[in-house]
Protein backbone atom coordinates (compact mmCIF):
# COMPACT_ATOMS: atom_id res chain seq x y z
CA UNK A 1 0.00 0.00 0.00
CA UNK A 2 1.35 3.38 -0.98
CA UNK A 3 1.12 6.12 1.61
CA UNK A 4 -0.84 9.09 0.36
CA UNK A 5 0.92 12.39 -0.20
CA UNK A 6 -0.42 13.75 3.12
CA UNK A 7 0.88 10.86 5.16
CA UNK A 8 4.29 11.06 3.57
CA UNK A 9 5.03 13.83 6.07
CA UNK A 10 4.81 11.28 8.87
CA UNK A 11 7.55 9.13 7.45
CA UNK A 12 11.17 9.17 8.55
CA UNK A 13 13.18 11.72 6.63
CA UNK A 14 16.64 10.41 7.33
CA UNK A 15 17.66 11.19 10.92
CA UNK A 16 15.04 9.17 12.82
CA UNK A 17 17.56 6.45 13.64
CA UNK A 18 20.03 8.97 14.97
CA UNK A 19 17.40 10.65 17.14
CA UNK A 20 16.37 7.30 18.57
CA UNK A 21 19.98 6.50 19.41
CA UNK A 22 20.49 9.86 21.17
CA UNK A 23 17.29 9.36 23.12
CA UNK A 24 18.37 5.90 24.29
CA UNK A 25 21.81 7.20 25.21
CA UNK A 26 20.50 10.10 27.33
CA UNK A 27 17.98 7.78 29.00
CA UNK A 28 20.69 5.29 29.86
CA UNK A 29 23.11 7.95 31.14
CA UNK A 30 20.56 9.45 33.50
CA UNK A 31 19.56 6.02 34.78
CA UNK A 32 23.20 5.19 35.51
CA UNK A 33 23.65 8.52 37.31
CA UNK A 34 20.62 7.81 39.50
CA UNK A 35 21.92 4.32 40.30
CA UNK A 36 25.32 5.80 41.17
CA UNK A 37 23.75 8.13 43.73
CA UNK A 38 21.99 5.20 45.38
CA UNK A 39 25.15 3.12 45.17
CA UNK A 40 27.20 5.78 46.96
CA UNK A 41 24.82 5.70 49.92
CA UNK A 42 24.76 1.91 49.94
CA UNK A 43 28.58 1.71 49.79
CA UNK A 44 29.03 4.24 52.60
CA UNK A 45 26.42 2.62 54.84
CA UNK A 46 27.67 -0.86 53.91
CA UNK A 47 31.33 -0.20 54.65
CA UNK A 48 30.48 1.55 57.92
CA UNK A 49 28.35 -1.43 58.88
CA UNK A 50 31.07 -3.93 57.91
CA UNK A 51 33.90 -2.19 59.69
CA UNK A 52 31.98 -0.78 62.65
CA UNK A 53 29.61 -3.54 63.63
CA UNK A 54 32.43 -5.63 65.15
CA UNK A 55 33.37 -2.98 67.72
CA UNK A 56 29.77 -2.18 68.59
CA UNK A 57 28.63 -3.42 71.98
CA UNK A 58 26.67 -2.31 75.00
CA UNK A 59 30.00 -1.70 76.69
CA UNK A 60 31.06 0.61 73.84
CA UNK A 61 27.88 2.67 74.19
CA UNK A 62 27.93 2.94 77.98
CA UNK A 63 31.62 3.55 78.72
CA UNK A 64 33.41 6.86 78.35
CA UNK A 65 36.41 7.15 76.08
CA UNK A 66 39.55 5.42 77.40
CA UNK A 67 42.39 7.60 78.62
CA UNK A 68 45.40 7.99 76.38
CA UNK A 69 47.45 4.81 76.31
CA UNK A 70 44.69 2.63 77.72
CA UNK A 71 42.54 0.31 75.67
CA UNK A 72 38.82 -0.48 75.80
CA UNK A 73 36.55 2.44 76.48
CA UNK A 74 33.55 3.67 74.50
CA UNK A 75 31.63 6.72 73.47
CA UNK A 76 29.10 7.35 76.26
CA UNK A 77 30.68 10.75 76.94
CA UNK A 78 30.51 11.58 73.22
CA UNK A 79 26.86 10.53 72.97
CA UNK A 80 25.93 12.63 76.02
CA UNK A 81 27.98 15.61 74.78
CA UNK A 82 26.46 15.46 71.30
CA UNK A 83 22.96 15.20 72.76
CA UNK A 84 23.53 18.25 74.98
CA UNK A 85 25.08 20.40 72.25
CA UNK A 86 22.60 19.43 69.52
CA UNK A 87 19.73 19.76 72.01
CA UNK A 88 20.82 23.26 73.07
CA UNK A 89 21.28 24.24 69.43
CA UNK A 90 17.77 22.97 68.64
CA UNK A 91 16.33 24.93 71.57
CA UNK A 92 17.91 28.09 70.17
CA UNK A 93 17.39 27.58 66.44
CA UNK A 94 13.94 25.99 66.19
CA UNK A 95 11.89 28.71 67.92
CA UNK A 96 13.76 31.50 66.15
CA UNK A 97 13.58 29.70 62.80
CA UNK A 98 9.84 29.13 63.16
CA UNK A 99 9.25 32.76 64.09
CA UNK A 100 11.28 33.93 61.09
CA UNK A 101 9.20 31.67 58.84
CA UNK A 102 5.91 32.84 60.39
CA UNK A 103 6.93 36.45 59.96
CA UNK A 104 7.95 36.08 56.33
CA UNK A 105 5.00 33.94 55.21
CA UNK A 106 2.17 35.38 57.32
CA UNK A 107 2.97 38.97 58.10
CA UNK A 108 5.78 40.54 56.09
CA UNK A 109 5.07 42.19 52.74
CA UNK A 110 6.79 40.58 49.76
CA UNK A 111 9.42 43.28 49.47
CA UNK A 112 10.67 42.35 52.96
CA UNK A 113 10.01 38.61 52.79
CA UNK A 114 12.03 38.04 49.61
CA UNK A 115 15.29 39.58 50.87
CA UNK A 116 14.95 37.60 54.11
CA UNK A 117 14.54 34.41 52.11
CA UNK A 118 17.65 35.26 50.11
CA UNK A 119 19.65 36.02 53.27
CA UNK A 120 18.63 32.65 54.73
CA UNK A 121 19.78 30.88 51.57
CA UNK A 122 23.14 32.66 51.78
CA UNK A 123 23.46 31.81 55.48
CA UNK A 124 22.71 28.20 54.60
CA UNK A 125 25.62 28.27 52.16
CA UNK A 126 28.18 29.71 54.60
CA UNK A 127 30.90 27.06 55.20
CA UNK A 128 30.49 25.79 58.74
CA UNK A 129 34.18 26.29 59.52
CA UNK A 130 33.55 30.01 59.04
CA UNK A 131 30.59 29.87 61.38
CA UNK A 132 32.94 28.10 63.81
CA UNK A 133 35.62 30.78 63.53
CA UNK A 134 33.01 33.49 64.02
CA UNK A 135 31.73 31.91 67.21
CA UNK A 136 35.34 31.25 68.28
CA UNK A 137 36.04 34.96 68.08
CA UNK A 138 32.77 35.75 69.81
CA UNK A 139 32.78 33.31 72.73
CA UNK A 140 36.01 31.30 72.94
CA UNK A 141 38.90 33.71 72.26
CA UNK A 142 40.14 35.07 75.59
CA UNK A 143 37.91 32.54 77.29
CA UNK A 144 37.81 28.76 76.82
CA UNK A 145 36.21 26.16 74.63
CA UNK A 146 32.71 25.20 75.69
CA UNK A 147 29.79 23.05 74.71
CA UNK A 148 27.71 26.19 74.77
CA UNK A 149 29.91 27.89 72.15
CA UNK A 150 29.61 24.78 70.00
CA UNK A 151 25.83 24.76 70.35
CA UNK A 152 25.67 28.43 69.31
CA UNK A 153 27.58 27.53 66.14
CA UNK A 154 25.31 24.54 65.51
CA UNK A 155 22.27 26.77 66.05
CA UNK A 156 23.55 29.17 63.39
CA UNK A 157 23.91 26.21 61.01
CA UNK A 158 20.40 24.99 61.90
CA UNK A 159 18.60 28.31 61.71
CA UNK A 160 18.34 28.69 57.91
CA UNK A 161 17.39 25.03 57.48
CA UNK A 162 14.55 25.32 60.01
CA UNK A 163 13.38 28.66 58.68
CA UNK A 164 13.46 27.73 54.98
CA UNK A 165 11.69 24.39 55.38
CA UNK A 166 9.11 26.03 57.66
CA UNK A 167 8.54 28.74 55.05
CA UNK A 168 7.92 26.13 52.38
CA UNK A 169 5.51 24.22 54.60
CA UNK A 170 3.61 27.30 55.81
CA UNK A 171 3.14 28.49 52.25
CA UNK A 172 1.47 25.15 51.49
CA UNK A 173 -1.29 25.83 54.02
CA UNK A 174 -4.31 26.68 51.84
CA UNK A 175 -5.07 30.38 51.71
CA UNK A 176 -8.76 29.51 52.00
CA UNK A 177 -8.19 28.41 55.61
CA UNK A 178 -6.57 31.70 56.55
CA UNK A 179 -9.40 33.50 54.77
CA UNK A 180 -11.96 31.50 56.71
CA UNK A 181 -10.27 32.41 59.98
CA UNK A 182 -10.06 36.09 59.08
CA UNK A 183 -13.69 36.14 57.96
CA UNK A 184 -14.68 34.76 61.38
CA UNK A 185 -13.11 37.76 63.01
CA UNK A 186 -10.16 35.79 64.39
CA UNK A 187 -7.22 38.16 64.80
CA UNK A 188 -4.30 37.38 62.45
CA UNK A 189 -1.86 36.16 65.12
CA UNK A 190 -4.57 33.92 66.61
CA UNK A 191 -5.41 32.55 63.19
CA UNK A 192 -1.72 31.73 62.83
CA UNK A 193 -1.53 29.96 66.19
CA UNK A 194 -4.89 28.18 66.03
CA UNK A 195 -5.28 27.39 62.35
CA UNK A 196 -2.10 27.75 60.29
CA UNK A 197 0.43 26.20 62.69
CA UNK A 198 -1.67 23.14 63.64
CA UNK A 199 -2.40 22.48 59.97
CA UNK A 200 1.30 22.65 59.12
CA UNK A 201 2.53 20.93 62.31
CA UNK A 202 3.77 17.74 60.63
CA UNK A 203 5.77 19.59 58.02
CA UNK A 204 7.25 21.96 60.61
CA UNK A 205 8.38 18.99 62.67
CA UNK A 206 9.95 17.51 59.54
CA UNK A 207 12.03 20.61 59.00
CA UNK A 208 13.17 20.65 62.61
CA UNK A 209 14.15 16.96 62.49
CA UNK A 210 16.08 17.39 59.25
CA UNK A 211 17.95 20.31 60.78
CA UNK A 212 18.82 18.22 63.84
CA UNK A 213 20.00 15.39 61.58
CA UNK A 214 22.07 17.87 59.60
CA UNK A 215 23.98 19.27 62.60
CA UNK A 216 24.32 15.99 64.50
CA UNK A 217 27.26 15.15 62.23
CA UNK A 218 28.65 18.67 61.98
CA UNK A 219 32.38 18.57 62.76
CA UNK A 220 34.25 21.66 61.64
CA UNK A 221 32.92 24.14 64.25
CA UNK A 222 33.31 21.54 67.01
CA UNK A 223 37.03 21.16 66.30
CA UNK A 224 37.43 24.85 67.10
CA UNK A 225 34.87 25.18 69.85
CA UNK A 226 34.67 21.95 71.81
CA UNK A 227 37.47 19.48 71.12
CA UNK A 228 39.76 19.63 74.17
CA UNK A 229 37.77 18.13 76.99
CA UNK A 230 38.34 16.37 80.32
CA UNK A 231 37.90 12.58 80.49
CA UNK A 232 34.64 11.04 81.67
CA UNK A 233 31.02 11.93 81.03
CA UNK A 234 30.61 15.70 81.25
CA UNK A 235 27.26 17.48 81.27
CA UNK A 236 28.19 21.09 82.00
CA UNK A 237 27.82 23.16 78.80
CA UNK A 238 30.15 25.79 80.30
CA UNK A 239 33.08 23.47 79.61
CA UNK A 240 34.15 21.70 76.46
CA UNK A 241 32.14 18.54 75.80
CA UNK A 242 32.94 15.39 73.86
CA UNK A 243 30.92 14.63 70.75
CA UNK A 244 30.53 11.77 68.29
CA UNK A 245 32.00 13.62 65.27
CA UNK A 246 35.05 14.71 67.30
CA UNK A 247 35.45 11.16 68.60
CA UNK A 248 35.42 9.85 65.02
CA UNK A 249 37.91 12.52 63.96
CA UNK A 250 40.32 11.93 66.85
CA UNK A 251 40.08 8.14 66.82
CA UNK A 252 40.73 7.95 63.10
CA UNK A 253 43.84 10.13 63.53
CA UNK A 254 45.18 7.74 66.14
CA UNK A 255 47.86 5.17 65.14
CA UNK A 256 46.14 2.32 67.00
CA UNK A 257 44.07 -0.16 64.91
CA UNK A 258 41.64 -0.57 67.83
CA UNK A 259 40.92 3.17 67.74
CA UNK A 260 40.21 2.88 64.01
CA UNK A 261 37.58 0.19 64.59
CA UNK A 262 36.07 2.35 67.32
CA UNK A 263 35.90 5.26 64.90
CA UNK A 264 33.95 3.06 62.47
CA UNK A 265 31.59 1.96 65.25
CA UNK A 266 30.95 5.57 66.28
CA UNK A 267 30.37 6.42 62.62
CA UNK A 268 27.79 3.63 62.50
CA UNK A 269 25.93 5.11 65.49
CA UNK A 270 25.94 8.57 63.92
CA UNK A 271 24.80 7.40 60.50
CA UNK A 272 22.04 5.24 62.01
CA UNK A 273 20.78 8.23 64.03
CA UNK A 274 20.71 10.46 60.95
CA UNK A 275 19.00 7.81 58.82
CA UNK A 276 16.31 7.19 61.43
CA UNK A 277 15.67 10.92 61.82
CA UNK A 278 15.33 11.29 58.05
CA UNK A 279 12.87 8.42 57.81
CA UNK A 280 10.77 9.74 60.73
CA UNK A 281 10.84 13.22 59.20
CA UNK A 282 9.57 11.90 55.87
CA UNK A 283 6.71 10.12 57.59
CA UNK A 284 5.60 13.31 59.34
CA UNK A 285 5.85 15.23 56.10
CA UNK A 286 3.72 12.73 54.21
CA UNK A 287 1.02 13.01 56.89
CA UNK A 288 1.17 16.78 56.87
CA UNK A 289 0.82 17.01 53.09
CA UNK A 290 -2.24 14.79 53.23
CA UNK A 291 -3.82 17.10 55.78
CA UNK A 292 -3.18 20.16 53.66
CA UNK A 293 -4.67 18.46 50.64
CA UNK A 294 -1.42 18.83 48.70
CA UNK B 1 -30.98 53.59 29.79
CA UNK B 2 -32.25 53.38 33.28
CA UNK B 3 -29.70 52.42 35.88
CA UNK B 4 -31.45 52.47 39.17
CA UNK B 5 -29.62 53.41 42.31
CA UNK B 6 -31.99 52.64 45.14
CA UNK B 7 -29.90 54.68 47.49
CA UNK B 8 -30.90 57.82 45.67
CA UNK B 9 -34.50 57.29 46.61
CA UNK B 10 -35.41 59.23 49.75
CA UNK B 11 -37.03 56.27 51.48
CA UNK B 12 -33.75 54.39 51.61
CA UNK B 13 -31.47 57.20 52.66
CA UNK B 14 -33.73 58.12 55.53
CA UNK B 15 -33.66 54.64 56.93
CA UNK B 16 -30.91 55.62 59.36
CA UNK B 17 -31.31 59.32 59.90
CA UNK B 18 -29.03 59.44 62.95
CA UNK B 19 -25.88 57.39 62.86
CA UNK B 20 -24.90 56.19 66.30
CA UNK B 21 -22.35 58.29 68.12
CA UNK B 22 -20.17 55.39 69.23
CA UNK B 23 -18.99 53.45 66.19
CA UNK B 24 -18.43 50.33 68.26
CA UNK B 25 -21.93 50.17 69.68
CA UNK B 26 -23.48 46.95 68.56
CA UNK B 27 -20.14 45.26 67.90
CA UNK B 28 -18.41 42.68 69.97
CA UNK B 29 -21.53 41.64 71.81
CA UNK B 30 -24.71 40.54 70.15
CA UNK B 31 -27.23 43.34 70.13
CA UNK B 32 -30.58 42.76 71.79
CA UNK B 33 -32.41 41.94 68.61
CA UNK B 34 -29.92 39.51 67.15
CA UNK B 35 -29.14 37.60 70.32
CA UNK B 36 -30.11 33.97 70.30
CA UNK B 37 -28.20 33.09 73.44
CA UNK B 38 -30.52 31.84 76.14
CA UNK B 39 -33.36 31.14 73.80
CA UNK B 40 -34.47 27.70 72.71
CA UNK B 41 -32.24 26.58 69.92
CA UNK B 42 -34.95 25.91 67.38
CA UNK B 43 -36.61 29.31 67.31
CA UNK B 44 -34.16 31.71 65.71
CA UNK B 45 -36.68 32.10 62.89
CA UNK B 46 -38.99 33.97 65.27
CA UNK B 47 -36.86 37.08 65.35
CA UNK B 48 -37.97 40.25 63.73
CA UNK B 49 -35.01 42.48 63.24
CA UNK B 50 -34.18 46.05 62.60
CA UNK B 51 -30.43 45.57 62.36
CA UNK B 52 -28.30 44.30 59.53
CA UNK B 53 -29.04 46.97 56.95
CA UNK B 54 -26.07 47.34 54.64
CA UNK B 55 -25.63 50.28 52.36
CA UNK B 56 -22.90 50.90 49.80
CA UNK B 57 -22.26 54.50 48.80
CA UNK B 58 -20.13 55.14 45.75
CA UNK B 59 -18.02 52.05 46.34
CA UNK B 60 -14.92 51.66 44.18
CA UNK B 61 -12.57 48.70 44.55
CA UNK B 62 -9.21 48.14 42.93
CA UNK B 63 -6.59 45.44 42.53
CA UNK B 64 -3.53 47.55 41.87
CA UNK B 65 -4.53 49.51 38.77
CA UNK B 66 -7.42 47.19 37.91
CA UNK B 67 -10.65 49.01 38.73
CA UNK B 68 -12.85 46.05 39.67
CA UNK B 69 -15.88 47.76 41.23
CA UNK B 70 -16.97 51.11 39.82
CA UNK B 71 -19.04 53.51 41.83
CA UNK B 72 -21.60 51.06 43.17
CA UNK B 73 -24.36 52.44 45.41
CA UNK B 74 -26.75 49.87 46.73
CA UNK B 75 -28.71 48.89 49.83
CA UNK B 76 -29.21 45.42 51.29
CA UNK B 77 -32.20 45.41 53.58
CA UNK B 78 -32.28 43.48 56.80
CA UNK B 79 -33.91 40.08 56.88
CA UNK B 80 -33.85 39.77 53.11
CA UNK B 81 -31.96 37.72 50.59
CA UNK B 82 -30.26 39.65 47.82
CA UNK B 83 -28.64 37.80 44.95
CA UNK B 84 -25.80 39.28 42.92
CA UNK B 85 -25.57 37.97 39.38
CA UNK B 86 -23.34 38.83 36.47
CA UNK B 87 -20.68 37.26 34.25
CA UNK B 88 -17.31 36.13 35.63
CA UNK B 89 -15.00 39.00 36.47
CA UNK B 90 -17.79 41.57 36.75
CA UNK B 91 -16.83 42.45 40.33
CA UNK B 92 -19.55 40.54 42.22
CA UNK B 93 -17.22 38.81 44.65
CA UNK B 94 -15.02 41.85 45.04
CA UNK B 95 -17.99 44.01 45.94
CA UNK B 96 -19.21 41.49 48.49
CA UNK B 97 -15.74 41.16 50.01
CA UNK B 98 -15.70 44.91 50.58
CA UNK B 99 -18.66 44.53 52.95
CA UNK B 100 -16.66 42.55 55.53
CA UNK B 101 -13.39 44.21 54.58
CA UNK B 102 -11.86 40.99 53.29
CA UNK B 103 -10.99 42.74 50.03
CA UNK B 104 -8.15 44.66 51.65
CA UNK B 105 -6.48 41.40 52.79
CA UNK B 106 -5.23 40.90 49.24
CA UNK B 107 -1.88 42.54 48.52
CA UNK B 108 -2.34 45.64 46.36
CA UNK B 109 -6.10 45.74 46.85
CA UNK B 110 -7.86 48.89 48.06
CA UNK B 111 -11.28 50.46 48.02
CA UNK B 112 -12.91 53.86 48.18
CA UNK B 113 -16.38 54.98 49.13
CA UNK B 114 -18.55 54.01 52.04
CA UNK B 115 -19.97 50.76 53.36
CA UNK B 116 -22.55 51.46 56.06
CA UNK B 117 -23.84 48.84 58.47
CA UNK B 118 -26.90 50.23 60.23
CA UNK B 119 -25.59 53.69 59.49
CA UNK B 120 -22.00 53.14 60.64
CA UNK B 121 -19.23 53.50 58.10
CA UNK B 122 -17.26 50.26 58.35
CA UNK B 123 -14.24 51.99 56.82
CA UNK B 124 -14.12 54.66 59.53
CA UNK B 125 -10.65 54.74 61.10
CA UNK B 126 -12.11 54.05 64.55
CA UNK B 127 -13.71 50.81 63.41
CA UNK B 128 -12.21 47.52 64.64
CA UNK B 129 -11.83 45.28 61.59
CA UNK B 130 -12.17 42.14 63.71
CA UNK B 131 -15.53 43.39 65.01
CA UNK B 132 -16.64 44.09 61.43
CA UNK B 133 -16.05 40.46 60.53
CA UNK B 134 -17.99 39.28 63.55
CA UNK B 135 -20.96 41.36 62.45
CA UNK B 136 -20.64 40.41 58.79
CA UNK B 137 -20.02 36.68 58.39
CA UNK B 138 -18.90 34.99 55.20
CA UNK B 139 -19.28 31.63 53.51
CA UNK B 140 -16.91 30.79 50.69
CA UNK B 141 -17.15 29.02 47.37
CA UNK B 142 -15.44 25.86 48.51
CA UNK B 143 -16.24 24.42 51.94
CA UNK B 144 -13.20 25.19 54.10
CA UNK B 145 -13.55 23.61 57.53
CA UNK B 146 -10.38 23.78 59.63
CA UNK B 147 -8.67 20.42 58.97
CA UNK B 148 -7.20 20.03 62.45
CA UNK B 149 -10.47 20.62 64.27
CA UNK B 150 -13.45 18.42 65.11
CA UNK B 151 -16.98 19.25 63.98
CA UNK B 152 -17.82 21.06 67.20
CA UNK B 153 -14.46 22.83 67.39
CA UNK B 154 -14.96 24.10 63.86
CA UNK B 155 -18.33 25.56 64.78
CA UNK B 156 -17.05 27.25 67.91
CA UNK B 157 -13.72 28.35 66.40
CA UNK B 158 -14.81 31.97 66.14
CA UNK B 159 -16.33 31.97 69.62
CA UNK B 160 -13.55 30.27 71.51
CA UNK B 161 -11.31 33.27 71.11
CA UNK B 162 -13.72 35.72 72.69
CA UNK B 163 -13.66 34.39 76.25
CA UNK B 164 -16.95 32.54 76.05
CA UNK B 165 -17.13 29.98 78.87
CA UNK B 166 -16.84 26.28 78.06
CA UNK B 167 -20.42 25.45 78.91
CA UNK B 168 -21.84 28.31 76.89
CA UNK B 169 -19.52 27.38 74.05
CA UNK B 170 -21.18 23.99 73.67
CA UNK B 171 -24.67 25.49 73.83
CA UNK B 172 -23.90 28.05 71.19
CA UNK B 173 -22.14 25.49 69.03
CA UNK B 174 -25.21 23.27 69.20
CA UNK B 175 -27.48 26.22 68.45
CA UNK B 176 -25.43 27.12 65.40
CA UNK B 177 -25.52 23.52 64.16
CA UNK B 178 -29.31 23.44 64.62
CA UNK B 179 -29.54 26.78 62.84
CA UNK B 180 -27.52 25.42 59.92
CA UNK B 181 -29.72 22.32 59.72
CA UNK B 182 -26.81 20.04 60.49
CA UNK B 183 -27.46 19.03 64.11
CA UNK B 184 -29.41 15.84 63.40
CA UNK B 185 -26.71 14.60 61.03
CA UNK B 186 -23.68 15.27 63.20
CA UNK B 187 -24.90 15.06 66.80
CA UNK B 188 -23.35 11.61 67.13
CA UNK B 189 -19.93 12.66 65.85
CA UNK B 190 -19.25 16.10 67.20
CA UNK B 191 -15.69 15.07 68.08
CA UNK B 192 -14.95 13.60 64.65
CA UNK B 193 -12.84 15.66 62.22
CA UNK B 194 -14.84 18.29 60.36
CA UNK B 195 -13.21 17.35 57.05
CA UNK B 196 -14.72 13.85 57.37
CA UNK B 197 -18.19 15.18 56.49
CA UNK B 198 -19.58 15.19 52.95
CA UNK B 199 -19.13 18.29 50.80
CA UNK B 200 -22.65 19.56 51.44
CA UNK B 201 -22.35 18.90 55.16
CA UNK B 202 -18.99 20.67 55.21
CA UNK B 203 -20.56 23.73 53.62
CA UNK B 204 -23.37 23.73 56.20
CA UNK B 205 -20.68 23.32 58.86
CA UNK B 206 -19.06 26.46 57.49
CA UNK B 207 -22.43 28.21 57.63
CA UNK B 208 -22.86 27.07 61.23
CA UNK B 209 -19.36 28.34 62.00
CA UNK B 210 -20.28 31.74 60.56
CA UNK B 211 -23.62 31.81 62.41
CA UNK B 212 -22.07 30.90 65.76
CA UNK B 213 -20.55 34.34 66.21
CA UNK B 214 -24.00 35.84 65.68
CA UNK B 215 -23.49 38.03 62.63
CA UNK B 216 -26.06 40.53 61.41
CA UNK B 217 -25.16 39.95 57.79
CA UNK B 218 -24.11 36.75 56.05
CA UNK B 219 -22.20 37.02 52.77
CA UNK B 220 -22.26 33.91 50.61
CA UNK B 221 -19.82 33.82 47.70
CA UNK B 222 -21.13 31.15 45.33
CA UNK B 223 -21.79 28.81 48.26
CA UNK B 224 -23.16 25.98 46.12
CA UNK B 225 -20.80 25.99 43.16
CA UNK B 226 -18.82 23.03 44.53
CA UNK B 227 -21.90 21.03 45.58
CA UNK B 228 -24.18 18.51 43.93
CA UNK B 229 -27.88 19.38 43.29
CA UNK B 230 -29.20 17.68 46.44
CA UNK B 231 -26.70 19.43 48.70
CA UNK B 232 -27.48 22.67 46.85
CA UNK B 233 -31.17 22.25 47.60
CA UNK B 234 -30.42 21.81 51.32
CA UNK B 235 -28.40 25.02 51.36
CA UNK B 236 -31.16 26.89 49.53
CA UNK B 237 -33.75 25.69 52.06
CA UNK B 238 -31.41 26.82 54.79
CA UNK B 239 -31.08 30.26 53.22
CA UNK B 240 -34.86 30.61 53.26
CA UNK B 241 -34.88 29.83 57.01
CA UNK B 242 -31.93 32.04 57.82
CA UNK B 243 -33.27 35.16 56.17
CA UNK B 244 -35.41 35.81 59.24
CA UNK B 245 -32.28 36.07 61.25
CA UNK B 246 -29.57 37.59 59.09
CA UNK B 247 -29.36 39.77 56.04
CA UNK B 248 -28.12 37.48 53.29
CA UNK B 249 -26.14 38.58 50.26
CA UNK B 250 -25.48 35.71 47.89
CA UNK B 251 -23.23 35.81 44.85
CA UNK B 252 -24.28 33.21 42.35
CA UNK B 253 -23.58 32.13 38.80
CA UNK B 254 -26.78 30.17 38.77
CA UNK B 255 -29.73 32.33 37.70
CA UNK B 256 -32.24 29.66 38.72
CA UNK B 257 -30.73 29.77 42.18
CA UNK B 258 -31.12 33.53 42.34
CA UNK B 259 -34.75 33.13 41.28
CA UNK B 260 -35.35 30.48 43.95
CA UNK B 261 -33.76 32.15 46.97
CA UNK B 262 -33.63 35.90 46.50
CA UNK B 263 -36.29 38.56 46.89
CA UNK B 264 -34.05 41.14 45.31
CA UNK B 265 -31.52 40.59 42.55
CA UNK B 266 -28.65 42.79 41.49
CA UNK B 267 -27.11 42.56 38.03
CA UNK B 268 -23.52 43.71 37.62
CA UNK B 269 -21.42 44.10 34.50
CA UNK B 270 -17.80 45.24 34.16
CA UNK B 271 -17.69 46.41 37.76
CA UNK B 272 -20.79 48.52 37.46
CA UNK B 273 -24.21 48.09 38.92
CA UNK B 274 -26.55 47.74 35.95
CA UNK B 275 -29.85 47.03 37.59
CA UNK B 276 -31.37 46.14 40.91
CA UNK B 277 -34.95 45.15 41.54
CA UNK B 278 -37.37 42.50 42.72
CA UNK B 279 -36.10 39.17 41.44
CA UNK B 280 -39.15 38.28 39.35
CA UNK B 281 -39.18 41.67 37.67
CA UNK B 282 -35.47 41.51 36.91
CA UNK B 283 -35.82 38.11 35.29
CA UNK B 284 -39.07 38.73 33.40
CA UNK B 285 -39.24 42.43 32.67
CA UNK B 286 -35.90 44.12 33.27
CA UNK B 287 -35.50 47.82 32.63
CA UNK B 288 -32.04 47.54 31.11
CA UNK B 289 -31.30 45.91 27.76
CA UNK B 290 -28.07 44.42 29.07
CA UNK B 291 -29.90 42.75 31.95
CA UNK B 292 -32.37 41.27 29.53
CA UNK B 293 -29.59 40.00 27.28
CA UNK B 294 -27.82 38.42 30.24
CA UNK B 295 -30.82 36.76 31.88
CA UNK B 296 -31.99 35.39 28.55
CA UNK B 297 -28.58 33.87 27.93
CA UNK B 298 -27.44 36.09 25.08
CA UNK B 299 -24.02 36.56 26.74
CA UNK B 300 -22.13 35.78 29.92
Amino acid sequence: MNPSADHALLLDRGNLKRRRRVSALVGAASTVAALLAVAVLLIVVGSVLLKGLGALSIHFLTTPTALFGESGGGISNAIVGSAIMVGLAALMAIPVGLLVAIYTTEFAPARIAHPIRFVLDVLNGVPTIITGIFVYGLLVAGNQQSGFAASVALAIVMLPIVARTAQEVLSLVPATLKEAAHALGIAPWRATVRVTLPTAAGGLLTGALLAVARVAGETAPLILLSSIFAPGVLTEPGEALASIPIFIFQASESPSPEAHTQAWAAALILIAFVLVLNIVARAFYARSRKRMGA
Amino acid sequence: MDIRHPIESPTVTEQNPEPQADPRAGFGHPGPTVSVAGEPAVTPAQHSRQVGNVELRGLDAYYGSNHAVRGVSLAFDSAKVTAIIGPSGCGKSTMVRCINRMHEEIAGARSEGQVLLDGLDLYDSRIDIVAVRRSVGMVFQKPNPFPTMSVIDNVTAGLRLTGVSRGELEDRGREALVGAGLWEEVKGRLKAPGVGLSGGQQQRLCIARALAVDPEVLLMDEPCSALDPVATLRIEELIAELKQRVTIVIVTHNMQQAARVAGTTVFMLNGELVEVGPTDKLFTNPDDDRTEQYVTGKFG
